[in-house]
């Protein structure tokens, strides 16, 4: 216990006014007398924690001034210090926050979506000046400019243990530079320590004006166009630009990007790799969920403390809108600091984005129930964010001329119950929490007037006193108000059997032993003199700790982390499929009671009496085998936004940055047979953005879901949806017609024509542009184009422009016209995937007929049947039996549209879409004819992995109850032991469509 | 007129190909008119919608009524003989439930007229706004529908809905049922897209939930209260729209999908002597042991659907129907929407694949709807009696692969199965001289 007299000064003493007499700065003009102090502190009897693993026992610290000034166990104390004797206690240094807003002005956040959605679009930066075009990009602001002390945020964070923050400007895409500062009360002058700390970035636009970007891969192409204007700003000379040149000079700095999602962070990682960049990535906390994939981008991590409060599930109704994944995460999230660091990622701990920065400890404690070493908990509260923020010379550490920012606590920092009595900032003294109410709790023995003897209980809740009585032997409690001002206290209660108050007025007299004295006033009036001595310490009733005990996790992460996710990614095997009708799509066509040999991810075989040592077999008897489904134009699997329609060329933008491999949807497609998707850009525009074939291998990583080796395609649109006449607004972006739209095309090529020839001119002036980039490889036949297409007016208007320009549409997708002009796309050689009988949702679906796939293939443009849609990609083998409903095609023809066709549009025909050996091993064992309706995907094979069966989807159903119920049970348990509720509300699984604007949909109606 | 000709065809059936060339309008395809001479369909497969299949079937109806279906045939001496040998005959197929003939295209605000304004509409009627010219209407009787419930959507109580049979002049000739129901959409918490469904938004939506069932519960206890009223002197069109649900011969339709919204839809009902059709229910099946208690039937949501939550069944839409008629619940499927109907077979089949026989699945869009829409005494069956809708289809009408209506009675009346989508076929066979050949 810190001695009492020195406790007693304290309780005198306001902090402020410490701070302002204390500390004088330089420059500032003094009103008055100046009241410099030296500032010489000594601590002995300490237990100097001076970094993670280094106590020095019993020693000494000196402080001058701000500084440490030596430390040691020997160190003596020279004249001139004001020594305090801790008596064992701990220091620390201070943590470090080292992503804070502390100090920043909060600014209103504007829905990205909203922005991107239907209303009139922004093209340009709002803000008055030499800016950059999007206002997202503001590299120029400066946290310096704006920071500004806040005691109260101060006071909070010093309760905790901090001492000092970098302070962030958290709004926009670029962010600019950061500011370190410590939590001492002085003027920004004095706290400021490290002016421009970090350059940050995040994927939130924030309160961007500018309607661009309005998805998270126009937001990633925006970076990645920024790192390249910025490069060509520095060779050029016309143009003067504030952001370019900010955004230029931050780069020496250390880069620091904020995400909020595990798949974010290998997004931001990729971003760094491309410009060799490293990014210390302050992540949200559900790294566990792909943990090795963390590990692998070598970055750090600032990792927050907050954990999901657990959720309400009393009502069994209630507890339906949770999903597995949230209540998995509610028990795992914890444990997310533990296995980072028994996966050695690099990783600081932050209270950011805590409701309550009270929640910290409680936060902090539950991290290390659930494995986190004391050790790293230090180091990632101190030492790492000090080396991530450059400023180990001064903070992190406890050693001679750094910063004295340190910590005195009870005992061990991370014991329960430890005390942070004071925490001292830059070599001022601010007193942590609740230090004066603790020490004067007990039990008293004392005399009360006109009752005799009596026990005086005093104790402390929430940083009040509170008390009682017991006269006599009475075990009868008589409640007493208790408040404490300083040295002065009153205590009052209305005695047994008496009208009125007994009022008491009295002091702390003495220390040992701890004694009251003062004057009793009974309710008539009679004054007598008081004592109370304290006889035994005080022991609290058991309260229920506040903390949200989901104590230690006991789940295991699933890949992906979504119902149906597996523990362990299932592997390769050797299958023999035996006496089934294999459709090989070859000139074989369908073979009765024929075997099938997948082995080495391949089809080895296809064959008679087959066999393969050590291969599972599988009897096909009856069943019918057939290549994976693969759809041409798919939404699924995409994170935060499929269009980027904020301008109407943005070829620039990539599914590929923004694979969602949590997507349930993989899952259930592949129950319909799925084994490939093209996952494409909407139709919100003329130029969309490029598309990302992928494998539905459930569980792997969005960058092990890509198809991989395969040409890139872009996806170009016509119609409705590209001059927006749906909105319900006129809108303000070109094209409003038609007639605009081939106007669109008509000068994207002559741009991309021209940048090509300055390109192979070596033109050392010319900006690498990421969109003209993806048009020049149209045109030099490396990327190929999908193009939404309904009406045939518009079809044939692309097929000239592309004529007359030099390049060919690849693809066709979901063109429900594409009867009318089958004649024109089978003399260019142009294939065509279609609905297989949509229409009557829009004005240009009025002619779109169920006959329009059997019509295109008669004319010999090779025929997909596509689904664009996450419920009718299940059952795309029924959509191709339309074609033999509507027309009569053969089902083997038909069939061959929902899989070799489209393998062969997409031209990855020679890997997939057909049963011939040495092709991949996607395939699918159906219960029936594969066009019927009454088949099932029995067992779904991708590159030889079974990830879908339908026995065993039964028994993880099983098993996913069974979970459900586990963390359920959990959740009761830890509500009814105080944890802090919150109420379930599962979110739709977001499922897009061609014409789903912004990140969320809102504006979405299904006109496709 | 070739036209009339052309309907009388059945062999071969590629009726409309033989014509290829003439460009037949949609204008032309003109509505049937009453049965004139007895109708014997024979030699092919029957299936009555009740569960009875007959092999090598007849099926005789007269005067637009079924007169004899059995195996025995015996054929009037003037009657039309249709030989359906190999062929499926099956009761027309009902589509519940859907704004056919109230929009024309969903993009377009001037066709689309199947919402009023304001939260009660009980006294709306979508009969007189059914457009039996739609071009839609004939692409359904191709695949076998042939009556359709015509509902108003939205709102709290969107109106009244009327059955209609697929070929009329007007609306009038169409009505089949008029005014059987008032559709409900029960109050509901709606969980936002925008990721901030915070507990506040969740709390407050409850209430607002519980505001609109109080103001619901107060609106039908006025409501049977006034039906009782001897003399009404303040007329009351909505309290007049409930009047024959309380005499029992206007049906009520709640459409809810939650359990804990169907729980209070039922009990709330159940207070003012209503047994209601639930509409939609998603997750009707976990409160199944409810509806059989309280004889509620079902009119489910369509098979091809997305499961409601991520956790469960992937297949639960497709296994729903399984489900419910185990736990012995009346079920008929619906599908949301117009265009869409078409494929109203195939939910049964879907059905079918996923666990109820063939028939059982047949009755999800008949019988099973003819109850549910209080019309199984006219249609639903084919069964001596009834009406004489039916239809003659190559294979098995409720898979894509067999699905080929060949010929389809209402009524008896013989109907002209063309299409906008075969003329506009047609019209691009003949410019690709496609026309001869034999596929179809």
């Amino acid at each position: 216990m810190i001695p009492l007299k020195m406790k007693r000064t304290l309780l005198l003493l306001v902090a402020t006014l410490l701070c302002g007499a204390a500390v004088a700065q330089e420059t500032y003009p003094v009103n008055g007398s100046h009241d410099e102090r030296p500032q010489l502190f000594a601590f002995t009897n300490a237990n100097i924690v001076v970094k993670a693993g280094e106590v020095i026992r019993n020693g000494t610290l000196l402080v001058d001034g701000k500084h440490i000034a030596a430390l040691g166990r020997n160190q003596s104390v020279p004249k001139g210090y004001v020594t305090v004797d801790l008596q064992g206690k701990f220091i620390y240094p201070s943590f470090i926050d080292a992503f804070s807003e502390y100090g920043q002005a909060s600014r209103s956040q504007r829905s990205q979506s909203v922005s991107g959605g239907r209303r009139s679009q922004i093209f340009e930066s709002t803000k008055q000046g030499a800016y950059g075009w999007n206002e997202a990009i503001r590299p120029e602001v400066a946290a310096k400019e704006t920071f500004s002390v806040n005691e109260k945020q101060t006071e909070e964070l010093r309760k905790i243990g901090f001492g000092a923050v970098q302070s962030i400007v958290r709004d926009g895409i670029a962010r600019g530079s950061s500011v370190v500062a410590t939590l001492a009360n002085a003027r920004e002058n004095e706290v400021i320590i490290l002016p421009d700390a970090g350059a940050h970035y995040s994927f939130n636009k924030g309160g961007a004006e500018t309607s661009y970007p309005s998805s998270l891969m126009g937001t990633i192409a925006l970076l990645r166009q920024t790192y390249y204007d910025s490069q060509w700003y520095t060779t050029q000379h016309e143009e003067y630009n504030i952001s370019l040149e900010a955004f230029g000079k931050l780069q020496n700095l250390p880069q620091f990007f904020e995400v909020d999602d595990v798949l974010d962070v290998l997004r931001a990682d990729k971003i760094a790799k491309e410009f060799g960049k490293s990014y210390i990535i302050k992540a949200g906390g559900n790294e566990y969920q792909r943990l090795e994939d963390v590990r692998a981008t070598g970055a750090s991590l600032i990792v927050p403390l907050v954990f999901p409060k657990v959720y309400d599930v009393e009502d069994p109704a209630d507890a339906r809108n949770v999903t597995l994944a949230q209540l998995k995460h509610w028990e795992m999230a914890p444990a997310n600091a533990a296995m980072l660091e028994k996966a050695g990622v690099r990783f600081a701990l932050s209270p950011i984005g805590l409701g309550n920065l009270r929640d910290f400890w409680t936060n902090l404690r539950l991290a290390l129930d659930n494995g986190l070493s004391q050790g790293y908990a230090l180091r990632a509260l101190t030492e790492i964010p000090a080396e991530m923020l450059g400023v180990s010379d001064k903070l992190g550490t406890l050693e001679r001329g750094k910063l004295a920012n340190f910590i005195i606590t009870s005992d061990t920092l991370f014991k329960e119950g430890t005390i942070i009595y004071e925490n001292w900032v830059q070599g001022e003294k601010f007193v942590a929490t609740k230090v004066d109410v603790q020490y004067i709790t007990g039990e008293y023995a004392t005399t009360l007037p006109g009752a005799g003897a009596a026990r005086l209980f005093i104790g402390e809740r929430d940083g009040k006193l509170t008390a009682h009585l017991k006269v006599g032997n009475d075990t009868a409690e008589t409640k007493v108000t208790a408040t404490r001002t300083g040295d002065l206290l009153s205590f009052s209660f209305n005695p047994k059997g008496q009208e009125g108050t007994t009022r008491i007025s009295g002091y702390i007299a003495d220390d040992h032993p701890l004694s009251l004295r003062g004057e009793a006033v009974q309710p008539d009036g009679t004054v007598s003199a008081w004592a109370a001595t304290h006889t035994a310490a005080y022991t609290a009733k058991a309260s229920p700790r506040l903390r949200k005990t989901n104590a230690v996790s006991e789940g295991e992460v699933i890949y992906p982390f979504v119902a149906y996710g597996n523990t362990k990614l299932p592997e390769a095997k050797t299958v023999l499929i035996t006496n089934a009708t294999v459709w090989t799509n070859e000139a074989d066509g369908i073979l009765e009671n024929t075997d099938i040999l997948l082995a080495g991810g391949k089809i080895k075989a296809v064959g008679k009496n087959l066999s393969a040592a050590g291969a599972t077999v599988i009897d096909g008897t009856g069943k019918h085998v057939t290549p994976g489904i693969i759809d041409e134009h798919s939404h699924i699997a995409i994170s935060r936004g499929v269009n980027e329609g904020s301008h109407s060329v943005t070829a620039e933008v990539r599914i590929g940055d923004v694979v969602n491999s949590e997507d349930i949807n993989i899952y259930r497609q592949l129950a319909g047979g799925v084994t490939t998707s093209h996952l494409l850009h909407g139709s919100a525009n003329s130029i969309g953005g490029q598309s990302q074939l992928i494998k539905l291998r459930w569980g792997k990583n969005p960058e092990g879901l890509k198809f991989g080796g395969n040409d890139g395609f872009i996806k170009f649109a016509l119609g409705e949806n590209v001059k927006q006449s749906n909105w319900g607004i006129t809108g303000s972006r070109f094209p409003q017609t038609r007639m605009g739209v081939e106007q669109v095309y008509y000068d994207a090529f002559t741009r991309a024509k021209e940048y090509k020839a300055r390109m192979a001119a070596g033109d050392q002036t010319l900006r690498r542009n990421l969109t003209l980039d993806a048009l020049v490889e149209i045109l030099d036949k490396k990327r190929f184009i999908t193009c939404h297409s309904y009406v045939q007016s518009e079809i044939n208007m692309l097929m000239h422009v592309g004529d007359s320009m030099g390049f060919q549409v690849n693809t066709f997708t979901h063109i429900l016209e594409g009867y009318k002009v089958a004649d024109k796309m089978a003399s260019r050689q142009i294939a065509g995937a279609s609905f297989a009988d949509w229409w009557a949702y829009k004005m240009e679906v009025q002619e779109a007929i169920p006959y329009n796939a059997y019509l295109m293939h008669k004319q010999h443009v090779l025929t997909a049947i596509n689904s664009d849609d996450a419920e009718m990609a299940r059952r795309l083998n029924q959509e191709a039996a339309k074609a033999v409903k509507y027309g009569g095609v053969s089902e083997e023809e038909a069939l061959k549209m929902v899989t070799l066709n489209p393998a062969e549009i997409l031209h990855v025909g020679n890997r997939v879409g057909s049963l011939a050996p040495g092709k991949d091993a996607d395939v699918v064992v159906w219960s029936d004819r594969p066009l019927s309706i009454y088949a099932k995907a029995e067992k779904t094979f991708v590159d030889g992995v079974k990830y879908w069966d339908i026995e065993e989807d039964a028994a993880k159903q099983q098993a996913l109850a069974a979970e459900r119920a586990r963390l359920i049970r959990k959740s009761l348990q830890a509500k009814s032991g105080g944890g802090v509720t919150q109420r379930p509300t599962a979110q739709p699984n977001m499922e897009y469509h061609c014409d789903t604007i912004g990140e969320i949909g809102e504006f979405e109606i299904h006109t496709h | 007129m070739m036209n009339s000709i052309r309907t009388y065809l059945l062999a071969g059936g590629a009726a409309s190909l033989l014509f290829a060339g003439t460009a037949l309008a949609q204008p032309t395809i003109y509505p049937a008119g009453a049965q004139a001479q007895p109708v014997a369909i024979t030699g092919g497969t029957i299936h009555v919608g009740n569960g009875t299949v007959i092999e090598r079937g007849a099926l005789v109806f007269d005067g637009g009524k079924i007169t004899y279906v059995g195996d025995a045939p015996s054929v009037p001496g003037n009657a039309v003989v249709v030989d359906a040998t190999g062929k499926h005959i099956y009761p027309g197929f009902i589509a519940p439930n859907t704004n056919l003939g109230l929009v024309e295209i969903e993009a377009v605000r001037a066709t689309v007229d199947d919402t009023e304004v304001g939260e009660n509409n009980a006294h709306v009627r979508s009969l007189i706004a059914y457009n039996t010219d739609s071009k839609v209407i004939n692409t359904l009787r191709s695949n076998g529908i042939l009556l359709a419930q015509v509902t108003p959507q939205g709102g709290l109580v969107s109106g009244q809905s009327s059955v209609v049979q697929l070929d009329a002049w007007n609306w009038e000739d169409a009505a089949y049922k008029v005014d059987e129901g008032i559709h409900i959409h029960w109050p509901t918490v709606r969980f936002s897209r925008f990721g901030s469904s915070s507990a506040t938004n969740t709390d407050a939506q409850k209430e607002r939930v519980q505001t609109e069932i109080a103001k619901l519960e107060d609106f039908l206890g006025q409501a049977k209260a006034y039906a009782e009223l001897g003399n009404v002197r303040i007329s009351n069109a909505r309290f007049e729209a409930f009047k024959p649900v309380f005499g029992g011969e206007r049906q009520v339709y709640v459409h809810a999908n939650r359990a804990t919204d169907i729980i209070a839809a039922v009990s709330a009902f159940k207070r003012y002597g209503i047994t209601p059709v639930l509409v939609g229910g998603a997750e009707a099946h976990l409160v199944a042991s409810l509806l059989v208690d309280n004889n509620v039937p079902v009119i489910m949501q369509q098979a091809h659907a997305l499961p409601y939550a991520t956790d469960v069944d992937v297949y639960l839409p497709y296994k729903q129907a399984k489900i419910l008629t185990d736990a012995g619940v009346l079920v008929a499927y619906g599908i949301e929407g117009f265009w869409q109907q078409r494929n109203l077979p195939f939910m049964a089949g879907t059905a079918a694949a996923y666990g109820l026989t063939k028939e059982q699945a047949l009755a999800t869009i008949t019988s099973n709807t003819a109850k549910i829409l209080g019309i199984d005494g006219y249609t639903g069956t084919l069964e001596v009696g009834k009406d004489a809708n039916v239809i003659v289809s190559d294979g098995d009408a409720l898979d894509m692969l067999g699905n080929d209506i060949q010929r389809a009675f209402i009524q008896g009346r013989d109907i002209n199965l063309d299409d906008l989508h075969k003329q506009l076929f047609e019209r691009y066979e003949f410019k690709y001289s496609l026309s001869d050949e034999t596929e179809r």
